[in-house]
């Protein structure tokens, strides 16, 4: 394995400019990492190798013809996108076999993005179908799997994306958040997650699961990295109506001198305490006072109305869902089911989305089509949207108290596959302190905070800003990952066992990915050939969450 | 707060479009009734004085100047659809044969 491919993308950004490397060397390793690490991992649904190494070679060539100094920084480092964001010349799943093949016909804004930097774009990660879930087994394609123990899940949605960039297959990817899809995969990884500002980032090619909710960011392994990628994908688009006019800045510079000096923070009382495992609660308070001794103050604050943010949240998530799926109706794209008996249209879409939808999608869109039903709407929508009010409420008169607010991103560290799959609502209990951000539209950061001390897996720290505040997320952040950093010696992900061979898999894996590498059968072999290996190291670990 | 029966599954899978078997509807209704159970309260979280929030940020509506800007080729527009003709979508009946 290259070394390479375990830099920041900070410090490949550095080795491209001083031509200490060149970006088809950098893009060829993460390929050949995903290559011989993907057939346990599943991360990535579809792997661009030619278009990748073209970009990365069109600016090798520049850089060599002296026209360095007219790239983006980040020009030639690689970088891995959420299957839910569409791109042209590369199929578009949303992990779901209703888009089995389709390709878009338009790039969504960040990719558009992505390209003016000059960003090779290794591929399309795997996720919970249409982004409904927090554990990746929703995918239509097979489960992502956890790179620190390959019988757990890598958290969800968008599983995939932090697997990949947590596995070393990418430095960088994209996720979308709509409840927690991006910071909720980072804590179960070890990695850094940032759902920006509502608006901040354009969601114009991100397939829409709750427009009021929804949030493209970065996944990365420093909260350096996340600060530079935000500044590539955020700013005003007049193709997102909800996009923010101004863009918001000095991220990078925020993440470069994190300094939280005077500064104070607040444990959210109703985020924490009972409920959570002991060994996230362990690492919260070590971060608590990390932060103390780096000079900050540490105070409590109340948010009494968070208790009621999970149940607003499954009323508001699915009524919003249930209304953007319907244009799913085999019509105009994706796949046309057709039914035994008379072909009329509306039979057509029934016999469509049955066979289109998995369980959770289904689940969700009745769910949503009952709150906004006649009878209904009041008791559950509106009741929904005054509570949205009312955690708005408690975000303000918390941000008078306190600067920005932390807290554990995850009751729980990762738990094994299957474990909630047939219990949506102990599945649904894993946003709870994720949710709160996306209904009142704030920005959230979760970076690694160390391992439980009874798993050995990553526990995830959060951090809450007021809208617009983004840079203090960056700010304070890099404070906390530096003291981190400096206990154990080095990024957490160092401490991360090599990636395991897949012992019995429970799921049949990728029927429908398209690889374009010739990798996939490579990864039916390395699976065979270790199986047996793999089951004389099979992890015993017995330890597990003091709650679901 | 009613809970969600069998039946009440059945009408909104009609509404929703998604053809359901019986088993299906068995297992997504008692899956649901839990679901409603345990998110009914938040009905008592807000009084009548609170305003409902419809978006996290407030916005007003937004326009653009009305000029001509890049679109899809009918071509591209079609590139996903199941079954297109004469360069349209082409769908089953809209009506019953009967």
């Amino acid at each position: 394995m290259s070394e390479l491919i375990k830099r920041t993308a900070t410090e490949l950004a550095g080795l491209l400019a001083s031509g200490e490397t060149t970006s088809v060397e950098l893009t060829r390793a993460c390929l050949d990492r995903i290559a011989a690490v993907d057939g346990s991992l599943n991360a990535f649904l579809h792997v661009n190798a030619e278009e990748a190494l073209a970009v990365a070679a069109e600016v090798d060539e520049l850089r060599a013809a002296g026209k360095g100094a007219d790239l983006h920084p980040l020009a030639g480092v690689p970088i891995a996108v959420k299957d839910l964001i569409v791109t042209k010349g590369q199929p578009t799943t949303a992990g779901s076999r209703m888009l089995d093949g389709w390709v878009s016909p338009y790039d969504a804004t960040v990719v558009t993005k992505l390209r003016a930097a000059k960003m090779p774009i290794l591929g399309k990660t795997n996720l919970d179908e249409f982004a409904m879930g927090s554990s990746s087994e929703h995918s239509a394609y097979g489960p992502t799997r956890n790179p620190w123990d390959v019988e757990r899940i890598p958290g969800g949605s968008g599983g995939g994306s932090a697997a990949a960039v947590a596995a070393f297959e990418a430095p960088l990817a994209l996720g979308t958040d709509t409840g927690g899809s991006i910071r909720q995969p980072g804590a179960m990884t070890g990695t850094v997650g940032t759902k920006p500002t509502y608006g901040g980032v354009s969601r114009y090619g991100a397939i829409a699961m709750a427009s009021s909710l929804d949030q493209i960011g970065p996944v990365t392994r420093t909260v350096e990295d996340s600060a530079l990628l935000q500044e590539v994908i955020g700013g005003h688009d007049p193709a997102d109506s909800t996009s923010l006019a101004d863009p918001l800045e000095g991220l990078v510079d925020a993440a470069r001198h994190g300094d939280v000096s005077g500064l104070r923070i607040g444990v959210v009382k109703e985020l924490g305490g009972e409920g959570y495992q002991a060994g996230v609660r362990e690492r919260f308070s070590e971060s608590l006072d990390l932060l103390r001794d780096a000079g900050a103050e540490i105070v409590e604050v109340s948010c009494p109305n968070f208790d009621y943010a999970l149940g607003a949240y499954y009323l508001i998530m699915p009524s919003e869902a249930s209304s953007n799926l319907a244009k799913f109706d085999g019509v105009r794209f994706g796949n046309r089911v057709l039914p035994d008996g008379p072909t009329t249209i509306e039979r057509v879409m029934g016999a469509t989305r049955e066979a289109g939808f998995g369980d959770e999608v289904k689940r969700r869109i009745i769910l949503g089509t009952y709150a906004l039903s006649a009878g209904y709407y009041d008791e559950y929508y509106g009741s929904a949207q005054k509570v949205r009010t009312l955690v708005q409420r408690d975000f303000e008169a918390a941000f008078k108290q306190v600067d920005v607010l932390i807290s554990p991103t995850t009751p729980t560290t990762a738990f094994p596959l299957g474990e909630k799959l047939d219990d949506p609502l102990a599945m649904y209990l894993n946003d709870v302190a994720t949710i709160p951000a996306n209904l009142a539209g704030v920005p959230g950061l979760s970076l690694p905070g160390g391992l439980a001390s009874e798993d050995n897996l990553p526990v995830g720290i959060q951090l809450l800003a007021p809208a617009k505040q983004d840079a203090r997320l960056y700010r304070v952040g890099a404070v906390l990952e530096s003291k981190l950093e400096e206990k154990w010696g080095g990024p957490l992900l160092a401490q991360a066992p090599d990636v395991q061979p897949v012992v019995d898999s429970v799921v049949d894996q990728g029927s429908a990915s398209v690889v374009d590498q010739g990798s996939a059968s490579d990864r039916a072999e390395t699976r065979a050939e270790t199986r047996m290996e793999a089951r004389a190291m099979s992890h015993t670990e017995a330890t597990e969450g003091s709650r679901s | 707060m009613s809970t969600l029966r069998r039946g009440q599954v059945a009408h909104l899978a009609r509404l929703a479009h998604i053809d359901m078997s019986d088993e299906e509807l068995d297992r997504m209704s008692g899956e649901l009734d839990v679901i409603v159970d345990s998110i009914k309260s938040i009905s008592e979280a807000a009084g009548d004085d609170v305003p409902p929030t419809s978006h996290p940020l407030p916005l007003t509506n937004v326009f653009r100047e009305d000029v001509v800007g890049q679109t899809l080729s009918n071509e591209e527009a079609l590139s996903g659809a199941p079954d297109s003709a004469d360069g349209r979508f082409k769908v089953p009946a809209i009506l019953d044969e009967d």
